[in-house]
């Protein structure tokens, strides 16, 4: 799925601190809100978001109904060798939606 | 005359109720900051709360929450959340970080409900709770607005 977006440094020297940002299209319905009909629309949200570098976790976040619409997180991270960073979005309704970019380490 | 003004009262009261019922409370806050902390002694300091003072629209606030910390094997910023006084629930997010991260700084967007303090907590790897807090004047709310 092309809905999340990664804004990540595509080369970083070896032990310097990059920042990485990641964006994702998802309405994060909160469940406290009526419909047209008067009816509570159910509840559907992204509940953790985690990115690994080479199969190390590197940072991880759960999320409550108060994150806004279309989730934006940015962190920090040490760059240690080069690699592929995998970042996985899960959460109600079976949600899953997996994306991930190659940093080059010099 | 008297008759007709209590039932307009009860019926606003009626009216009122159900989002009141949804709200969380500065109570609810504070049992949520008891649970992160495990009753463990609050300190005001090291954490720098980034929130806008004035928010036209609380769908979506930027938030940074950056916590003063060598990120070290021996000292390290383990947790930060953000919790809040006035949305439905008091929680708002929760970030793992590890000595990897460089640095103990994360960003998103959140909604505010209403008016109200944002505060954010960060546990170290040393066991101590730094906290920071934040007054957000919101002007169209989020999160109990009808869906037109």
């Amino acid at each position: 799925m092309a809905n999340a977006l990664i804004n990540a440094p595509k080369t970083a020297r070896r032990g310097d601190t990059i920042e990485i940002k990641a964006l994702i299209l998802h309405p994060m319905e909160t469940g406290f809100r009526p419909g047209t009909n008067g009816t509570i629309i159910p509840r559907n949200i992204i509940e953790k978001f985690s990115a690994r570098w080479n199969g190390e976790e590197i940072f991880a976040m759960s999320f409550s109904p108060a994150i806004a619409a279309n989730p934006f997180v940015s962190f920090f991270t040490v760059a240690r060798e080069s690699g592929r960073v995998d970042f996985l979005w899960t959460g109600d309704q079976d949600f899953r939606v997996t994306e991930s970019v190659i940093i080059t380490v010099t | 005359m008297a008759e007709r003004r209590s039932f307009l009262l009860g019926a606003a009261a009626v009216v009122l109720l159900p989002f009141d019922s949804a709200r969380a409370t500065p109570e609810a806050l504070a049992d949520l900051i008891r649970e992160v902390t495990g009753g463990k002694e609050l300190r005001v300091g090291r954490v720098k709360l980034d929130v806008p003072p004035l928010i036209e629209n609380g769908n979506t606030v930027p938030l940074t929450v950056s916590v003063e910390s060598p990120m070290t094997d021996a000292d390290y910023v383990k947790t930060i959340h953000v919790l809040n006084e006035k949305n439905p629930q008091p929680h708002v997010f929760s970030a793992s970080l590890t000595p990897r991260n460089g640095r103990a700084q994360v960003g998103t967007r959140i909604k505010l409900a209403d008016t109200q303090k944002v505060v954010a907590i960060a546990e170290t790897s040393r066991g101590e709770f730094w906290t920071a807090s934040a007054e957000v004047i919101v002007t169209i709310a989020a999160c109990i607005e009808d869906v037109n």
